[in-house]
């Protein structure tokens, strides 16, 4: 994300916490990338829920939907992983506790992402018919 | 945290209730909740791909009374995060951080946010999609 920071910021260096201002960009990126996304998911979720099986495979395979989809998830993964990392550093205070809740949220994110991008393409690519 | 002798800084049950308060909670709570929305559509991606059977179970599941509560509250939740996510980004550039603006802006999200929702509602239900 080095690219999206200051001229100053750069000179600076990383700031009196000595690491963030590229969490903070990464967050404000995705979150940008994510208002057509998610305008174009509402709209996806509409067309799906008129479909069978059949018809949803058929929408997936197609490859803008495939495409868009995928960059829905991986996105959205990654802002959600970055919001609720933020909100378990706010509230938890405990070391251990907030070191497990941080793994946990990373685990989650990683391994479901994954699946759900893993089995977008499997379809799209044909591997469901 | 580390000390509890230590003075804290006042926390939110000394503050009079307002609209700022109220719509930075719920940009938190709508957060939250779209984590588990996001965990919804992997749900929906991983069934597609394990077949008709599977898809099928999954569909009749968010089609449930249950399941249609649970998408509907997850319209108003990607609504208002999306209108009060704008919002945060115009504050990042430094503007309409003033009380005026900031009351104003918050109104907008949560009414775009309940407009929106019902719009979406009332097209999902005339196309059959709800």
């Amino acid at each position: 994300m080095a690219s999206y920071r200051t001229p100053l910021g750069r000179a600076r260096g990383l700031g009196a916490a000595h690491h963030g201002a590229s969490h903070w960009l990464a967050e404000r990126v995705s979150a940008i990338a994510l208002v057509p996304l998610v305008l174009w998911a509402i709209f996806g979720v509409l067309r799906l829920a008129t479909l069978d099986y059949q018809g949803a495979v058929l929408w997936v395979s197609s490859p803008l939907n495939a495409v868009l989809l995928v960059l829905l998830t991986a996105t959205a993964y990654w802002h959600m992983h970055a919001g609720m990392r933020v909100i378990v550093e706010d509230y938890i205070h405990k070391t251990l506790t907030k070191a497990i809740l941080l793994m946990l949220n990373l685990s989650v994110s990683v391994l479901v992402g994954v699946l759900a991008i893993f089995s977008i393409l499997k379809v799209a690519l044909g591997g469901a018919l | 945290m580390i000390d509890a002798e230590r003075p804290l800084s006042p926390h939110v049950q000394v503050w009079r209730w307002h609209l700022t308060m109220f719509t930075s909670i719920a940009h938190r709570a709508s957060g939250a909740g779209l984590y588990v929305g996001a965990l919804i559509l992997a749900g929906w991606a991983v069934a597609l791909g394990a077949g008709p059977a599977a898809y099928d179970g999954y569909m009749h599941l968010l089609g449930s009374p249950l399941g249609k509560l649970v998408m509907f509250l997850l319209t108003l939740g990607v609504f208002y995060h999306l209108a009060n996510g704008i919002r945060h980004l115009i504050w990042d550039t430094g503007k309409g951080l003033d009380v005026k603006s900031a009351n104003f802006s918050g109104v907008v999200a949560i009414a775009f946010a309940i407009v929106a929702t019902l719009v979406i509602w009332g097209i999902a239900i005339t196309t059959g999609a709800a």
